[in-house]
């Protein structure tokens, strides 16, 4: 079979054995087919004459969901159950597996999984449905508009055939360039709470596996011993000891130099031997900063003239307008580096096939970083590496460097042996908590000025910390005039509808490396705005939701965030706590996405605070996989409140001082009563769910416990006066 | 040193050196990947496997002191009675987000459950206290947990 080309659209084609009919787009999103399966040009749907269909899905599985979501888009539009679908993950290809909303770039990030998946997805469904459908209206003699799918049959006309009948038959015909997506009143799956993971199954008896537990013939284990402060190198080592461990290998300098990799038989031998060996660094270059020092930094940033100003205002007329206000409302904030600790640590296997190829296994963020690294380090060609993507064990953006700095470890480490054994980078827990690519130290001054009827004149906004694009590949595109928007996101472009209002932006020092982390921005700029604005109600005697309804009665982007906030307002027994607790609220956009939560705390400051319970409204657009959106929204309050109740990285001397889940606590099951959550209902193309249910979570409870009189304007909230039960 | 280790009901003869924690024979050496690593000092509890049907943190047991032992995995978990009505009750919540986490939450459930077939929500946040699961699932693993209880109680 040759190739069939058009301009644009989708390809097919059919394995002329076993006759597989697959749909995707091309490199230049042109048609394009072959004539055997591993020749294909990486479709979306797969489906064989038996009537199986698998949908190849471009993100990896976090447990955000889109292994249920992709394939639900898909299963929708072809007109199958969530049973008669199987799902596989995408190998790295980004001219055919990319990010929509990145680019040239394939990768899981920004909650855009869905999002930009949306059309793509349906539409490859949809033109699997209809070029079935044609080759059955073919083969009975009736009219295509008479035949529909549903539940994997094709029938009409008072015919009817399982889809796996026709798929030979279906790969022989062109694509539409535009399929019809079924109309919102033919959704079974799109929108339904019924709807269940498809990963559940063999994550509840063992069977799933993830990148950790790849374990290939005659692999080696590979654990790094790493410079305790970062920019420190390896003078030295002795392996004198580790040679007594039964299991190791051998041991060797990185070319980084920032580490040595032991090799062991197995992963309990790598790590004893890792921990016999004796390592002597030269720390002359290395980070020698405390986080107070860091903290200083930030602290004295806010006192001085911004460098940026993010929104261009009229700052010297905002702060005249707050100067000369009746009341003025005004705090300053700092947020500690925090770790990402996914429940999986970090790790990667990497093996050559006896055609050199190399492929690496891993629970690929973003494949196309290493990819990237691995042409460097192997000296290949893109089309000899591929990424197998595996299960990932959380990530909360840790799996995702701009580096590949895992993958690059592991790639290193294979590089420096003959290539004969597989190897598999192991980091344990500590590696992890000291590992650096922290969510940033940042600091912000704000003050609020208002009239005497309490409304807004004027909001001076100043926030400092470290950038965590620039240096990076990605400041050519999210860096702008010098302004990482990462750094200001959910403070800009925030629906507020506030007067007079001035960002501005200092960068810090590097101190360590940073990264984005659930929410990125949002992390602290949703902090900041939601307490202030709570600080503002309160001066200005209002009540808190009232007050923000204030600020949001324009456009679409104000009325879906005043919304959510009635909605969880209303749900959450808003101003009706239970005897004895007390509510704070915050509402947030971000990634596209609207949530408002309600946390009612019972306790006191003296003996101690119980969450009671969180109530959550969103608004993400058409909610594809209800319960995934409900769940995603539990787990993302758990991530924001866990860490802002306990969690810090602190640094004494550079080095980090937490290595454990014993000093870097996670959230407990006790720590949160009940999680209830709402959706919105929406005709919008859907937007981010991942992440959204974070930003909101920590002001919410901050405004809590504001209600005892301890508002927290630094995190840690344990490091800062409060005590939970 | 030779183990002689019964796990799952068969006995796997392996050698190891003494000091090894259980979870690395297990995921190792026999090869069962449901038993996860992620933390190595008891403090995560996803390393979680029945000894004489009890969960214990397999990355803190010993492979010395545990010969004459019985050891399940989740691997078998659907053959017992309780733990299928909590894998079931796990599905049926869609408790999994990464899952990582999943099989040690699975086997304290179990445990529990053995223990108390009818815990209050306290219960349960008690008793599952030291299994951490950082997709925050709570919610459901308590509801899941409640949930296998009225699954076995009818």
């Amino acid at each position: 079979m040759t190739a069939t080309l058009s301009r644009r659209g989708f390809l097919k084609s059919a394995a002329a054995a076993g006759a597989v009919l697959y749909v995707g787009t091309n490199a230049r999103g042109a048609i394009a087919a072959a004539d055997t399966a591993d020749a294909m040009l990486n479709p979306f749907v797969k489906i064989d004459s038996n009537g199986n269909v698998i949908a190849i899905v471009k993100h990896f599985e976090k447990g955000q969901g889109p292994a249920t979501g992709l394939t639900s888009l898909i299963a929708e539009e072809l007109g199958v159950t969530m049973d008669q679908i199987d799902y596989e993950f995408a190998p790295s290809n980004p001219n055919v597996y990319n990010n929509t909303l990145f680019g040239p770039f394939q990768g899981t990030g920004g909650s855009t999984a869905i999002a930009n998946s949306w059309v793509q997805y349906r539409t490859a469904g949809a033109n699997a449905r209809e070029m079935l459908i044609k080759a059955a209206a073919d083969a009975w003699g009736v009219d295509a508009s008479t035949l529909d799918i549903q539940e994997g049959v094709i029938a009409g006309s008072g015919k009817s055939a399982p889809l796996g009948e026709f798929v030979a038959a279906a790969a022989a015909i062109a694509p539409s360039e535009t399929p019809r997506l079924r109309d919102p009143s033919e959704w079974k799956i799109i929108g339904n709470e019924a709807t269940r993971r498809k990963d559940s199954p063999i994550k509840v008896n063992g069977a799933a596996k993830f990148a950790m537990d790849v374990h290939l013939d005659n692999q080696m284990v590979v654990m790094i011993k790493r410079t305790p402060q970062r920019g420190g190198t390896v003078a030295s080592f002795d392996d004198s000891a580790a040679k007594d461990i039964t299991g190791f290998i051998m041991a060797q300098a990185l070319p980084t130099g920032h580490g040595v990799a032991v090799y062991a038989e197995n992963t309990w031998a790598a790590m004893q031997a890792r921990e016999a060996l004796e390592v002597e660094w030269d720390l002359s270059a290395a980070e020698t900063r405390s986080s107070q020092e860091i903290r200083d930094e930030v602290l004295t940033a806010l006192q001085q003239a911004p460098v940026y100003n993010v929104n261009k205002a009229d700052q010297a007329a905002v702060t005249a307008a707050v100067d000369d206000a009746d009341t003025i409302v005004e705090k300053t904030f700092y947020f500690p580096l925090l770790a990402h600790a996914p429940m999986e640590p970090l790790n990667c296997t990497i093996e050559q096939t006896a055609d050199g190829d190399i492929v690496l296994h891993d629970g690929a963020q973003m494949p196309t970083g290493p990819h990237m690294a691995f042409q460097q380090i192997f000296e290949l060609p893109a089309e000899k590496i591929h990424i197998k993507t595996m299960l990932a064990g959380g990530s909360f953006g840790r799996r995702a460097t701009p580096d590949a700095d895992y993958q690059v470890e592991a790639g290193l480490a294979f590089v420096m042996t003959d290539r004969t054994r597989p190897v598999k980078l192991v980091w344990d827990r500590e590696d992890d908590i000291r590992g650096g690519y922290y969510r940033p130290a940042a600091g912000h001054k704000v003050r609020v000025g208002l009239d005497s009827d309490g409304s807004i004149v004027g909001w001076e906004h100043q926030i400092a910390g470290q950038s965590i694009m620039k240096g990076t590949a990605f400041e050519a595109m999210l860096v702008k005039d010098g302004i990482d928007h990462s750094t200001v996101e959910g403070v800009t472009e925030n629906p507020y509808m506030i007067p007079g209002m001035s960002i501005g932006l200092t960068d810090t020092e590097k101190a360590t490396s940073v990264l984005w982390w659930r929410s990125v921005g949002h992390t602290h700029t949703a902090y900041v705005m939601e307490v202030m604005m709570d600080m503002a109600a309160s001066a200005a005697g209002k009540d808190p939701v009232e007050f923000r309804l204030a600020y949001l009665s324009g456009d679409k982007d104000q009325q879906r965030k005043a919304a959510v906030l009635k909605l969880a307002a209303e749900k959450g027994n808003w101003g009706k706590p239970a005897d004895g607790n007390v509510q704070g609220i915050a509402v947030h956009k971000s990634f596209g996405s609207y949530v408002a939560e309600v946390v009612e705390i019972s306790g006191n400051l003296d003996d101690g605070i119980q969450i009671e319970k969180v109530t959550a409204a969103v608004d993400c657009g058409i909610a594809v996989n209800p319960d995934v959106i409900k769940a995603q929204i539990e787990g993302g309050i758990g991530y924001g409140i866990g860490h802002a109740m306990r969690d810090q990285i602190t640094l004494a001397d550079g080095a980090v001082e937490q290595s454990n889940f014993p000093d870097y606590e996670p959230l407990r099951i006790s720590d949160i009563k009940a999680i209830e959550t709402h959706i919105v209902a929406s005709t919008e193309a859907p937007t981010g769910i991942g992440e959204p249910g974070t930003p909101p979570s920590a002001p919410a409870l901050a405004n809590a416990i504001a209600m005892l009189d301890l508002r927290v304007a630094e995190l840690p909230m344990t490091e800062n006066g409060v005590y939970f039960v | 040193m030779a183990i002689s280790l019964k796990l799952n009901g068969q006995t796997h003869n392996v050698e190891a050196e003494p000091g090894t924690p259980l979870l690395w024979v297990i995921r190792d050496e026999l090869k069962l990947t449901g038993t996860k690593f992620g933390c190595g000092v008891a403090s995560c509890g996803a390393c979680t496997v029945h000894l004489n049907g009890e969960p214990v943190r397999s990355c803190q047991t010993y492979i010395e002191d545990i010969e004459d032992a019985e050891i399940t995995t989740i691997e078998v978990m659907d053959q017992d009675k309780v733990g299928a009505a909590v894998q079931q009750a796990w599905l049926e919540l869609d408790v999994v987000q990464c899952g990582y986490c999943q099989s040690g939450q699975i086997m304290s459930a179990v445990g529990l459950l053995r223990e108390n077939a009818k815990p209050t929500a306290e219960e349960v946040d008690e008793y599952m206290y030291g299994n951490a699961c950082r997709c925050a699932t709570y919610q459901r693993i308590r509801d899941g947990v409640l949930r296998a209880s009225e699954i076995l109680e009818a």
